[in-house]
C-alpha cells in the first residue's frame, strides 16, 4: 500500500499543528463558533445529537494492520470503545471531546492517516472496489488511481471551496463493487483502442434529495490525462455550479440543468485548453512511483484446490454456508478474498468495537499481508487468505463474533446512524435495521432467499444509500412520529437503477411487516434461480403494490 | 396541541454533550433540571444568557424546544429532543437517566 515520504509526513504533521492552534484558539475565544466551525468541518470534526462526531478517512478503504490496531486504540482511548464503518469507507467515532481531537489526530498521523477533508466543500474521501488488486474479474487496479486522486485533491488551492461536497468513486472491474453510477464523478477503468488502460467518466450521479443516475461524458480516457480531464470537470462545476441554494449545489444538478451534451462540451473545451499543458498534471515519473505502491505481495505458490479446504466443505455445514457468502475468488491461485460481516444479528450494522478491530488487525497478519479493507456496505474485507486457511479462519472468526454468514443476504443492512446519532435525521433506522435483521435471524431462511440489499436512511440525505437498495427504506417525520417509505428496485452495480417508492409509508411498528410482505411476494414469484432484483425486474412493481395494500 | 412551555438547550464546547439551561443560568446535562418557561418574553430572557454563555465558550448553538410540564415531570414533545435527553436508543449503555428529579451539583 501507499507509505508516506517526507512531504506526506509534514503535510499531515502540519496540518495537525494548524488544528492545534486553531482549537486552542476556539477554546481561549480568540475565535467564534462561525469561524472556527469551517475549519473544524475541514477536519472531519462535526457536532451531533450527542457530542461531537470525527470522521477518519480511510483512503479507497485500505488499512494495515497498524493503522487498524491505531483506530481501535483511539476508540478506548478516547471514545467509548466502538468506531463506525460507513458508506464511503471512512470510519467514524461519535464521543471524542474537543480537545482531545488534536491529540487523536497526531496519534493518526503517527500511523500515516488523517481526517482532512471527511467533510466540507471539496473533494472527499476517493473510494474504490474493497477487492482492488486482488480480484478474479479486475481489468486494472484502481488503488493506484484512486491514490493519485487523493494526493492531486488534497488541499487542492482552487478546489477547496467547491459549491458542495464532491465524490469520487472509481472501479477496476467490470462488476462494480463501487457504486461508480452514483457519485459525483464515477471512474470505471476499460481498455483503451489500443489495448491499454484508461478510465470511462461517469459525472452527475448522486443520491440524497434528488437522486441521479450519473452520465457518461467520456467514452474512453487515457491513464496520462485523468488529473487533466478532472480538473477540467471540476473547473466546470466550480465555476458554473450553484451556491444559491444548498440543495441545488452538487455537480449532478448543473449535468441535469445544462444538459449531458453542454456540459460534456463545457468539459472538453476546457480539457483541450489545459491538455497542452506543461508540465502535464500527470507527469509519466509520478504515475510509475505510485504503481510501484501497489506491487502484489510475496504469494506463496499455493494450488489452485486445497484438500483440506474442499473436505471441511463437505464435512461442516456451518462452514460451508459462511464460505458461500463471504469468500470470492481471488486473481491468485490458492488465495481467496474473504468478506467479514460487521452485521452481527439484531447488531448495529458497520460498528465495531475495539476488541474486533484488533482481532481483525491480528487476523489480517496471521491469514494474509496484513491488509484489511473496508467496503461501501460497512462490512470488511481480508484480502489475500489462503484457501487452505479458511477454515481456521472461520473459526476464529466465530469466536470473535465477527462469523456471521450473511454478507450480501436480508440481514446484511446497510444503516445510516440515524435520529439516534444525527443532527440531520428524521427518524431512526438503526433499530429498523436490529429489527428486521432479528425477524430473519433463520439462516437456512437467508440463505434461501438469497443474495438481498437492504439499506436504510433515516432523512432524505440518503447516508444509506436507500436509492440503490433493492429494498429501500427512508425514515420521514410525519407529524412528528416517525414513518418508513419503502422503495423497491434499486441497484448500485453496473445495471445502477433508482428504487421505486411503492406507496405511504408505514409505522414503525408496521415496516418489518412490509418487509416481509415484500420478501414472501418475491419468493411466491420467482424464477428458476432468480435473485430478488431479477423478480422485481421480471414482474414489476404492481405485485408487491398489491401485496402490501391490497388492491386499489 | 402545540406546547407553551419550552427549556433552552445546547451543546457543551468541550465535549458537545447535550446540557440544559437552569434557572440558576448554569447549564446541567439533566432535562430535569432545565428552566421551564411560558411565553416570548421569559424565553428571550433565557436565550439572551444562553447567549452570554456562548461568548463565555462554555456553550455552543443554544436553541429553545417545546416541553410539557406537569404532575409527571418535563417531557419533550419532539422525538428528537427525546433523544438528546435520554440518549442513544440503541445504546442503552450511554443512557441518561431522564426519569429522576433534578439533582443539585
Amino acid at each position: 500500500m501507499y507509505r508516506y515520504d517526507a512531504f506526506d509526513h509534514t503535510l499531515v504533521a502540519e496540518r495537525v499543528a494548524q488544528f492545534r492552534d486553531q482549537v486552542n484558539r476556539r477554546v481561549a475565544g480568540a475565535l467564534t463558533e462561525d469561524e472556527f466551525k469551517p475549519l473544524r468541518l475541514m477536519n472531519g470534526l462535526y457536532l451531533q445529537l450527542h457530542a461531537y462526531m470525527l470522521r477518519v478517512a480511510i483512503p479507497y478503504g485500505v488499512l494495515s494492520a497498524t493503522q487498524m490496531r491505531r483506530l481501535a486504540h483511539i476508540a478506548r482511548t478516547y471514545d467509548k470503545g466502538y468506531g463506525h464503518f460507513t458508506t464511503r469507507q471512512n470510519i467514524q467515532y461519535n464521543w471524542p471531546d474537543l480537545e482531545d481531537v488534536p491529540d487523536i489526530l497526531e496519534e493518526l498521523a503517527e500511523v500515516e492517516m488523517h481526517a482532512i477533508q471527511t467533510s466540507g466543500n471539496c473533494i472527499r474521501n476517493v473510494t474504490a472496489d474493497p477487492f482492488a488488486g486482488v480480484a478474479a474479474d479486475e481489468f486494472d487496479d484502481p488503488r493506484v488511481y484512486a491514490e493519485i486522486i487523493r494526493q492531486w485533491s488534497t488541499l487542492h488551492p482552487e478546489f477547496s471551496f467547491l459549491p458542495r461536497k464532491f465524490k469520487i468513486a472509481i472501479t477496476g472491474a467490470p462488476n462494480d463493487r463501487a457504486a461508480v453510477m452514483v457519485h459525483d464523478i464515477g471512474l470505471r477503468m476499460v481498455a483503451g483502442p489500443d489495448g491499454q488502460p484508461g478510465f470511462e467518466v461517469i459525472v452527475g450521479g448522486g443520491q440524497g434529495r434528488t437522486p441521479m443516475i450519473g452520465h457518461v461524458v467520456r467514452g474512453y480516457l487515457p491513464v496520462p490525462q485523468l488529473l487533466t480531464y478532472l480538473e477540467a470537470v471540476l473547473r466546470v462545476y466550480n465555476q458554473l455550479g450553484r451556491r444559491d441554494n444548498l440543495y441545488k449545489a452538487r455537480i449532478k444538478i448543473l449535468v441535469h440543468e445544462t444538459g449531458k451534451e453542454e456540459f460534456t462540451r463545457l468539459v472538453e473545451q476546457e480539457f483541450a485548453s489545459m491538455a497542452s499543458e506543461n508540465p502535464p498534471a500527470l507527469p509519466g515519473g509520478e504515475l510509475a512511483r505510485i504503481r510501484a505502491c501497489f506491487q502484489p505481495p510475496a504469494y506463496a505458490d499455493l494450488p489452485a484446490s486445497s484438500p483440506e479446504h474442499d473436505l471441511a466443505l463437505t464435512q461442516n455445514r456451518a462452514f460451508a454456508r459462511w464460505v458461500k457468502t463471504a469468500v470470492a475468488q481471488h486473481k491468485q491461485a490458492g488465495y481467496a478474498i474473504v468478506t467479514i460481516s460487521l452485521k452481527p444479528i439484531g447488531g448495529i450494522p458497520g460498528d465495531a468495537s475495539a476488541e474486533e478491530m484488533d482481532a481483525v488487525a491480528d487476523l489480517s497478519e496471521r491469514y494474509g499481508f496484513g491488509e484489511i479493507r473496508v467496503t461501501h456496505e460497512q462490512n470488511l474485507v481480508l484480502p489475500d487468505v489462503p484457501r487452505k486457511d479458511l477454515f481456521a479462519l472461520w473459526q476464529a472468526l466465530e469466536t470473535a463474533g465477527l462469523g456471521t454468514a450473511n454478507v450480501g443476504l436480508v440481514s446484511d443492512i446497510i444503516a445510516c446512524p440515524g435520529l439516534d446519532y444525527c443532527n440531520l435525521a428524521n427518524a431512526r433506522s438503526i433499530p429498523i435495521a436490529q429489527e428486521i435483521s432479528e425477524r430473519f435471524a433463520d439462516l437456512d431462511r437467508q440463505h434461501d432467499i438469497g443474495e438481498l440489499k437492504v439499506k436504510i436512511s433515516g432523512c432524505i440525505n440518503a447516508c444509506g444509500h436507500h436509492h440503490v437498495g433493492h429494498i429501500g427504506i427512508l425514515g420521514v417525520d410525519r407529524k412528528g412520529v416517525e414513518y418508513y417509505q419503502v422503495t423497491l428496485g434499486g441497484d448500485g452495480t453496473q445495471s445502477a437503477t433508482l428504487g421505486e417508492i411503492v406507496g405511504p409509508s408505514f409505522a414503525g411498528g408496521e415496516i418489518v411487516n412490509a418487509v416481509e410482505t415484500v420478501v414472501a411476494t418475491y419468493l411466491a414469484a420467482r424464477g428458476e434461480g432468480e435473485r430478488f432484483l431479477d423478480t422485481y425486474r421480471r414482474i414489476g412493481a404492481a405485485p408487491f403494490k398489491e401485496a402490501l395494500y391490497g388492491t386499489r | 396541541m402545540a406546547s407553551s412551555h419550552r427549556i433552552v438547550t445546547a451543546n457543551r464546547l468541550r465535549d458537545g454533550a447535550v446540557v440544559y439551561l437552569t434557572a440558576e443560568g448554569r447549564w446541567s446535562d439533566m432535562l430535569a433540571c432545565g428552566a421551564v418557561v411560558e411565553g416570548e418574553a421569559a424565553l428571550a430572557v433565557l436565550l439572551a444568557q444562553a447567549e452570554r454563555s456562548v461568548a463565555d465558550r462554555l456553550v455552543v448553538a443554544p436553541y429553545a424546544f417545546p416541553v410539557t410540564s406537569g404532575d409527571d415531570g418535563v417531557h419533550p414533545t419532539q422525538k428528537r429532543e427525546q433523544i438528546r435527553a435520554a440518549g442513544p436508543t440503541v445504546h442503552p449503555q450511554f443512557a441518561r437517566a431522564t426519569g429522576l428529579p433534578c439533582a443539585t451539583r
